[in-house]
């Protein structure tokens, strides 16, 4: 069954298209990897999706058929709880706010106004599922990009226990942690949540995922990994992405990645 | 010491203005926390001067000046969220543009009316004779709806000063948060305006704000500390007016910036340990 059916989105900023007759559909439990070049409308299509921009026209079905990009519906994303990583470039670098405030922030879309115990047993057992249990009282602004990461993770996971929606998670991290980042979102899908992901990082992308959507304004791409592979665009989209992710002779995605370039390119 | 605050307290007005003063100041300071992180700290400066306009006309007509300026500041609150939202006119330009056009228009209206008389002097630098009755029972009574909405709204309140975009995609309920900090902002500045000035009220917003995030770093820590701050600032400062005949809002605003530089060292201190 789909829990997200885009239908014919088209998305523009002040006039300019952004995303052109998109559609696609998203299947509980799966992995989906969006991804494309810069400007090539991924966030605007998250933002979409997340009820935080409205489109020209197309519909966000949910579902049991809640429109959520028209009219951003109340119900509807109660019955659908999302959780969301957002880019961390859009957060104050000097926010005074301790890591267990801004997990305890994510469970609130629980009504009532107070956290409960049950709000509180949740944020902690997203924190330690996450390893950062023992940062709880730190400030969220002295810890390294890593931590924040997982910060924001655990957050995101206290909003949702079925879809979860990342802007390129890993974005600023160092190869270890970038690496610790993907195995937990891969854990976090194996226990069964549906993961929407864009990466600019195309053989983690393949590596992981399940399914791809390749967008360029429009839909250049949509299925799963497997085909993915085997198209052109993917061989093309592999060659020419700058060498920025080759760590050491001991990291296997690297090892792969040189193997498919001496074949291919 | 003990006679000179024996002798304050036995002036009602200078009762009232204590009084209502440390309670406009915490509310100020609630609100102020979250103006400041969310980089609306000049909604206050705007606003104030909004309300000035609104009092120069109320004044000019002889209408009741809080009945007027509290719907026209409220009014100007809402129009200063819609133009960030909307427009290509960023926030800091819009605030500027109504603050100045309003400030304009009351100051027009003053010289073609009454003249810059007391009155008009006294909206403009505050004055601690400005807290009569009526006015009195208004603060006391709006002071205290804004702290209960302030505590009901505290989790919220913060997770949309933290991260607005996660809680407008995760939770339906917090689309109103903006719109009550914006009208209980415009209670607040047209209340404590008269006692602080126009020109000076923004301070009660953003300095104990900015002082408690020297020392804290958890929003809850900064909060608490803000309203304790203000409240003492407050009191020092109609001490101190009092004491040697100097004017209350500039004192008040004296006392903010000494605490901030005291918590400018701590902090500094602080960290300098820390390495």
């Amino acid at each position: 069954m789909s829990i997200i059916d885009c239908k014919h989105l088209s998305i523009s900023y002040e006039g300019r298209t952004i995303v052109r007759d998109v559609s696609f559909s998203i299947s509980a439990g799966d992995y989906l990897c969006i991804v494309g070049e810069n400007g090539s409308g991924k966030t605007t299509l998250m933002r979409t999706l997340l009820g935080l921009k409205k489109p020209d026209s197309g519909q966000v079905l949910f579902g049991d058929g809640c429109n959520v990009g028209g009219t951003a519906d109340a119900s509807c994303k109660q019955n659908h709880k999302i959780g969301y990583l957002p880019q961390k470039s859009n957060l104050q670098k000097d926010f005074p706010a301790s890591v267990m405030e801004i997990v305890l922030s994510g469970t609130l879309n629980e009504s009532g106004l107070f956290y409960t115990r049950k709000q509180k047993k949740k944020a902690i057992s997203a924190m330690e599922s996450l390893g950062i249990l023992d940062l709880k009282k730190q400030s969220f602004m002295e810890l390294s990009g890593g931590q924040q990461q997982r910060v924001l993770l655990a957050r995101a996971l206290c909003a949702t226990e079925d879809i979860l929606f990342l802007d390129e998670p890993v974005a600023g991290l160092d190869p270890k942690v970038t690496l610790e980042m993907y195995e937990m979102i891969r854990t976090l899908n194996e226990i069964g949540i549906t993961i929407v992901m864009i990466s600019h990082d195309i053989e983690a992308a393949l590596e992981y995922s399940n399914h791809i959507l390749h967008l360029n304004k429009d839909v250049d791409f949509f299925g799963t990994t497997e085909e993915y592979k085997k198209t052109e665009l993917c061989e093309h989209y592999l060659c020419h992405i700058p060498d920025h992710l080759h760590h050491d002779d001991d990291c296997e995605i690297c090892n792969e990645r040189r193997e498919h370039d001496q074949d291919h390119c | 010491m003990i006679r000179i605050i024996a002798e304050m307290l036995s002036y009602p007005f200078l009762v009232r203005a204590l009084i209502c003063g440390v309670l406009l100041s915490v509310c100020a300071s609630l609100l102020g926390v979250s103006l400041v992180l969310k980089r609306y700290s000049m909604i206050g400066d705007g606003l104030s001067h909004v309300g000035f306009g609104a009092l120069a006309i109320a004044t000019a007509f002889h209408w009741a000046p809080l009945a007027v300026s509290i719907p026209v500041v409220v009014a100007a609150a809402f129009l200063l969220l819609r133009l960030n939202e909307n427009t290509k006119i960023k926030g800091d330009a819009a605030i500027a543009l109504i603050s100045t056009g309003a400030l304009a228009i009351g100051i027009l209206v003053v010289s073609l009316t009454t003249g810059v008389n007391i009155d008009i002097y006294n909206y403009m630098f505050g004055s601690v004779l400005a807290i009569d009755k009526t006015s009195f029972f208004v603060s006391i009574g709006a002071s205290v709806v804004i702290i209960i909405l302030f505590l009901l709204f505290y989790n919220r309140i913060f997770a949309v000063t933290f991260d607005e975009d996660f809680t407008r995609a995760t939770q339906a309920r917090s689309s109103g948060i903006h719109i009550l900090i914006a009208l209980l902002t415009a209670v607040v500045i047209v209340l404590g305006m008269r006692l602080m000035g126009a020109l000076l009220i923004s301070a009660l917003i953003i300095f104990p704000a900015l002082t408690s995030m020297r020392v804290f770093k958890s929003y809850k820590k900064v909060t608490v500390s803000a309203a304790i701050l203000s409240a003492v600032c407050f009191v020092l400062g109609i001490f101190c007016s009092y004491t040697i005949s100097i004017p209350v809002g500039a004192t008040v605003v004296v006392i903010n910036i000494i605490a901030f530089l005291i918590f400018f060292l701590i902090g500094k201190i602080r960290i300098h340990k820390q390495h």
